[in-house]
């Protein structure tokens, strides 16, 4: 297109909301009040609005309305090669890309039968970087909770800490966020000489941080008294809205598919998983989900030290170690449907794949977002409530609108 | 259970016309079913004590196009006391014109999980879940034209006088 061309005409109606409410003013009851949050606004993580509707400051209806950064991922990747398709896949939960590339990788391998031939290096080195990027999730996270319940300095020292990650994940490939390093069959480069050792040496400078962390936010009596008995979320219903990751276990079940599938190296590692006992308020709670979160953190922390060791002991760098050795010149699986699904900082990851046999673009990728099903319980969450704890129900559910549009 | 132990005890419970087939190539192992059985099925399914699927993971429909007119609706089942998955496929009519919506019963009242699934098929692939109490467009916007998912759809020229097609 060229530049003289005129790209927009103004005509009537075109600005008109796109996406009407679902309630209608005229029809309300006595008393009611439909309120309007988002799609810009900081408490929402994002661009997701809310159509609240409350009587006085209690809410009683919730409904939210999505889709403001829909990007067509599924349309895109039926145009494209399998390999091609891991940068959009970067992009739907930007702040974990490296654990999505990663689902999406093990998809594809497992649908080419080479799943198993994958160098134990490769694996490791995956596991290492993803476990990274979980923290770095979890931080902010933990960080924008902590923001949205009105205390600002977890944030900034949170933020700080992610940057020492994301600093050692651009050096392995480049990009700060979106990294299309975890590559199918293998990866884009090995590590740099020398990230081990720095590796080890933010560990050994996070663990205090962990601690500070604790007593500046988890325990810290304010922010308990706004997440206690917050949002409770029964495992019953959580399991029946297919609600996955930190909300599941913080409801109280022992479910984490890197010990369920145990997929990747996760079976040769040594961690706890941890789940919410309701040690402020009741289990499933806003509280219990922040707090599992905590504690992931600290298993990823095992998780990365185990890592470190094993690449500087056992799959060490040699000259001959060449990551991208099993790397498929050409991706053209067998016709056949697949789902694979992974454990993401936010919940289960699913890819469901259907390849003809015939060529090398898959005929439909329909990507399953942990968050696009977390985040569909906030009307049960926050039916009830005051409108400030709604606020605090929107943070501990973690979503990333990214991955809720697509 | 593996895949013949589940066709066997669905045909033992509900009858052996249940299961039209199997698919024992994808990944986790599928049975095919007739969609006027799905909500049958899918009842026994969720509440039979040796299947015990409690979660529904995901929902994919897929356009076969316009020559096979199929729409194909695949439902990933997970039961987390027994760690088993089980994938149901069914197959519908795919209506010809890209205006009309071919139909399916809704789930949502076994599986929340179903609702948002089953709104995200109806928005990008236009199927209309026949018993679901919000049929609304989740992703694109209410007055969106066209169903993108679907292998014959054409982009629109311009949405609100902005251009589409570049």
């Amino acid at each position: 297109m060229s530049n003289q061309e005129v790209q927009y005409i103004y005509q009537e109606g075109n600005l008109q909301a796109s996406e009407p409410n679902k309630y209608r003013v005229e029809e309300l009851e006595q008393g009611r009040m439909l309120i309007n949050i988002g799609p810009q606004h900081p408490s929402t993580h994002g661009v997701l609005r809310l159509e609240v509707l409350t009587d006085g400051e209690v809410v009683k209806d919730v409904v939210p309305h999505i889709g403001y950064l829909h990007r067509c991922f599924e349309k895109h990747v039926e145009s494209m090669p399998y390999n091609q398709g891991i940068p959009f896949v970067d992009r739907m939960d930007y702040l974990a890309a490296m654990n999505s590339e990663h689902a999406y990788a093990m998809g594809v391998e497992k649908m080419l039968g080479i799943a198993d031939k994958i160098p134990p290096r490769v694996e490791y080195i995956r596991v290492l970087v993803a476990e990274l990027n979980r923290l770095a999730s979890h931080f902010v996270a933990i960080g924008t909770y902590a923001m949205d319940i009105g205390a600002f300095t977890p944030f900034m020292w949170l933020m700080r800490d992610r940057e020492y990650i994301l600093r050692m994940l651009e050096w392995t490939c480049g990009a700060r966020m979106l990294y299309n390093y975890i590559w199918v069959g293998g990866l884009f480069y090995d590590l740099p000489v020398g990230f081990e050792e720095k590796c080890t040496e933010f560990i050994h400078y996070l663990k205090p941080k962990m601690i500070e962390l604790r007593r500046l936010v988890v325990e810290n009596k304010i922010f308990v008294q706004r997440t206690a008995n917050i949002g409770i979320l029964p495992l019953k219903k959580a399991i029946n809205a297919g609600i996955t990751g930190p909300m599941l276990r913080a409801s109280g079940l022992k479910f984490d598919l890197r010990r369920v599938d145990g997929y990747s190296v996760y079976p040769e590692l040594d961690f706890e998983v941890p789940i919410g006992t309701g040690e402020m308020g009741k289990v499933g709670d806003c509280w219990d989900r922040n707090w599992v979160r905590v504690l992931e953190c600290d298993e990823s922390i095992k998780i990365i030290e185990q890592c470190l060791a094993v690449l500087k002991g056992k799959h060490v760098r040699t000259r001959e170690f060449d990551p991208q050795e099993v790397v498929p010149k050409k991706i053209r699986p067998k016709a056949q449907d697949l789902y694979v699904r992974a454990e993401n900082p936010k919940g289960e990851l699913g890819f469901f794949f259907r390849a003809d046999g015939k060529s090398d673009i898959p005929f439909r990728c329909k990507a399953r977002g942990c968050s696009f099903v977390n985040i569909s319980v906030i009307p049960d969450l926050a039916r009830d409530h005051m409108v400030a704890d709604l606020i605090a129900i929107i943070g501990s559910i973690d979503m990333v609108l990214g991955e809720v549009d697509r | 259970m593996i895949l013949d132990e589940f066709v066997q005890h669905i045909g033992s419970k509900l009858g052996e016309d249940i299961v039209l087939g199997k698919d024992e190539q994808s990944s986790p192992a599928a049975i095919i079913c007739a969609p006027s059985n799905l909500k049958k099925l899918m009842r026994f399914l969720y509440e039979d004590e040796r299947c015990f699927f409690d979660m529904l993971s995901c929902i994919t429909a897929i356009d076969n196009g316009p020559e096979a007119a199929t729409f194909e609706l695949i439902y990933n089942l997970y039961s987390i006391p027994f760690d088993h998955q089980l994938m149901v496929k069914i197959a519908i009519d795919r209506p010809a014109s890209g205006e009309e919506l071919a139909s399916a019963d809704t789930l949502s009242d076994i599986w929340q999980a179903a609702d948002w699934h089953e709104r995200e098929a109806y928005d990008l692939m236009g199927i209309r879940f026949n018993g679901h109490p919000d049929m609304r467009r989740i992703l694109l916007p209410a007055d969106w034209k066209g169903h993108p998912l679907r292998k014959d759809y054409q982009d629109l020229e311009t949405y609100r006088g902005i251009k589409v097609k570049y």
